[in-house]
């Protein structure tokens, strides 16, 4: 545990509360890179998204390499190298979910957003991804709100889920 | 019928907690573990003649037996549950997981005594945060009580385990690969050998294992390996969980003496296909898995019977090809998925799927040759086996190589009508 502590490097811009969560993620592992991802994750998390200055914090931080740590940053799709919505609309458009109507919940939910994979609404509210299998092909066509799971959808559920979620701002 | 399993996992049931799950027998198989000596705890699931669940069925003790022991051996050596849940159609480790988060950390502490390992992981993919939070919780408990940490139950048996939740990417679920995502690096599979048992996270002695290999290890210790023996059909040990997904009636899970029929999992399980879909085809453990046929359907779902047949019994839940759906569409967003979520690492595989996915959405988009097939037959022998590093491409062919063989007629009918015919059967509805 000294050991590590003396490893970890100047923290940039990371807050308090970012820090506590790195370390004890630290506290898991004998070796800093391997809070890399889990670094990324807590910093979006509270950020929204993985900025530059974030990511050299980061590397700061764990005394790794900027270079080093964007390598794994831009290797994992859900980390965000760039700014996504308040929410991030994932639809899994894998094998089962798409024999079972994908197609036509994605083309639902691009008109009610008007916008297009990888786009994110005017507002800022709302960004759109596909999503590979999300385990739940029993409960197909589904996709995910941020965290959360929505299963048996079909195109009006979808849009009907989504202006759940435009509402509880 | 028994099902040790999914015994303690009800229809919104909230999951044992410590207590529940302590009542319902739990850690007696831990204990009984802690009487006998490693070596005997590892013989027992030798003799159990449990296969990996993870896809590939390799038998675990054996997997395990290669682990150094003694007074040589390294003394960090590492656990690890691959629970990177993300082959396409398969569901089965989420539902023990969510319903039965104890289990699982029985299992692995179980395998940790038997390798003497001193620290475990639970590698989580990113979206099961349910499982995620349910395993936190169980870990603290069983830390309360003396089941994990220090001196495990008086002992003097040491182990700590981690959640360690990932940020996405298919490759991770290769063993390798997930040993490099857990050092916090890019998930690029390594070179075998040396294998990971011998030389595996941060270069320890490390055993990777799948959810529903670990939560079968403590029942075996408590009832015994002929008992576990007994519960499949024919040569086959232990209990699978099998699951459909598709156009059937009730698509689910369930736990099944290993070697139930594929027909039994879609009629009696599924409720049959849905009115007005026929199967088609059907894939028995994922999307690596070769296509099988409604020929097939009586097959035992176990790992030599599939094998034979020329596909995979894989995670065994079997993905359904209904008649209202298009064969090469299938393969296709098969294909997209895997060329998505290859590494990179190795050419065939970077270079060859994105190759396989152009010539099949030039068929779907009616723009296909009869060359064109000839093309795609050679791509199954360029990426298979022996020709890239991992296992991920020669997986992604096994739809493909399938489908050219059982639906060639669908192929053809792309090419010779210029479209996509169930597409337009669509458009006509």
């Amino acid at each position: 545990m000294i050991e590590m502590r003396e490893r970890v490097g100047p923290i940039g811009s990371l807050s308090p509360e970012e820090i506590k969560e790195i370390d004890a993620d630290l506290s898991h592992y004998d070796n800093n890179r391997a809070a890399t991802i889990e670094s990324l994750k807590i910093v979006q998390k509270h950020r929204g998204w993985v900025s530059d200055e974030s990511l050299q914090s980061i590397a700061g931080y764990l005394n790794m390499s900027a270079a080093e740590v964007e390598g794994v940053a831009t290797f994992y799709n859900l980390i965000y190298r760039q700014p996504v919505g308040k929410q991030v609309v994932r639809i899994c458009d894998s094998v089962t979910c798409w024999s079972m109507g994908y197609d036509k919940i994605k083309r639902c939910l691009e008109k009610e957003l008007n916008l297009e994979y990888g786009e994110t609404t005017e507002d800022g509210e709302f960004t759109l991804l596909p999503g590979p299998c999300m385990g739940a092909c029993d409960h197909a066509p589904v996709m995910m709100v941020n965290n959360n799971l929505h299963s048996d959808i079909d195109g009006p559920k979808a849009i009907s889920i989504i202006n759940d979620y435009r509402s509880k701002r | 019928m028994e099902t040790p399993l999914t015994q303690n996992i009800g229809d919104g049931k909230t999951p044992p907690n410590l207590a529940e799950y302590q009542q319902l027998g739990g850690y007696e198989g831990l204990k009984k573990a802690l009487t006998m000596s490693p070596k005997e705890v590892l013989d027992e699931i030798k003799e159990s003649n449990l296969r990996g669940r993870g896809g590939a069925g390799f038998p675990t003790g054996l997997k395990w037996s290669f682990v150094p022991q003694g007074e040589n051996a390294p003394k960090t050596k590492y656990v690890v549950c691959n629970a990177d849940e993300m082959e396409p159609g398969t569901y089965k480790d989420r539902w023990l997981m969510e319903g039965d988060p104890h289990q699982l950390i029985e299992g692995m502490i179980v395998a940790a005594y038997s390798i003497s390992a001193t620290v475990g992981y639970i590698f989580l993919r990113f979206e099961y945060v349910e499982a995620a939070r349910l395993a936190e919780e169980a870990i603290a408990e069983c830390k309360q009580n003396n089941l994990l940490g220090k001196d495990i139950l008086g002992s003097g048996f040491d182990f700590e385990l981690y959640v360690h939740s990932s940020a996405g990417r298919y490759i991770c679920g290769e063993e390798t690969a997930l040993i490099n995502s857990l050092e916090g690096r890019r998930a690029n599979p390594r070179a075998k050998p040396p294998f990971p048992q011998i030389s595996g996270l941060w270069g320890k002695p490390t055993i990777v294992n799948n959810v529903e290999t670990f939560c079968n290890i403590h029942h075996i210790i408590k009832y015994g390996s002929s008992w576990f023996q007994a519960l499949g059909f024919g040569d086959n040990a232990g209990t699978k969980i099998y699951g459909v997904s598709g156009q059937a009636n009730k698509p689910g899970s369930w736990e099944l003496p290993l070697g139930t029929p594929a027909r039994e999992l879609l009629e009696k399980h599924a409720g049959g296909m849905k009115d007005g879909y026929q199967v088609k085809g059907w894939l028995p453990g994922g999307g690596s898995t070769d296509f099988l046929t409604e020929e097939h359907l009586d097959l035992a779902m176990d790992y030599d019977v599939i094998g034979k047949a020329g596909s995979r019994m894989g995670t065994g839940q079997l993905i359904l090809l209904d008649d209202k759906t298009c064969p090469v569409g299938m393969t296709l967003n098969l294909i997209k998925f895997f060329a998505q979520e290859s590494c990179g690492w190795c050419t065939p595989c970077r270079d060859g799927l994105p190759q396989i996915e152009h010539f099949l959405q030039k068929l779907e988009d009616g723009k296909g040759c009869d060359e064109d097939l000839v093309i795609l037959e050679k791509f199954t022998k360029f990426l298979a086996p022996g020709n890239t590093f991992c296992a991920l491409a020669p997986g992604a062919v096994e739809p493909l190589q399938s489908a050219l063989k059982f639906f060639r007629d669908d192929f053809d009918n792309h090419i010779h009508q210029k479209c996509c015919p169930y597409q337009e059967q669509e458009a006509g509805e």
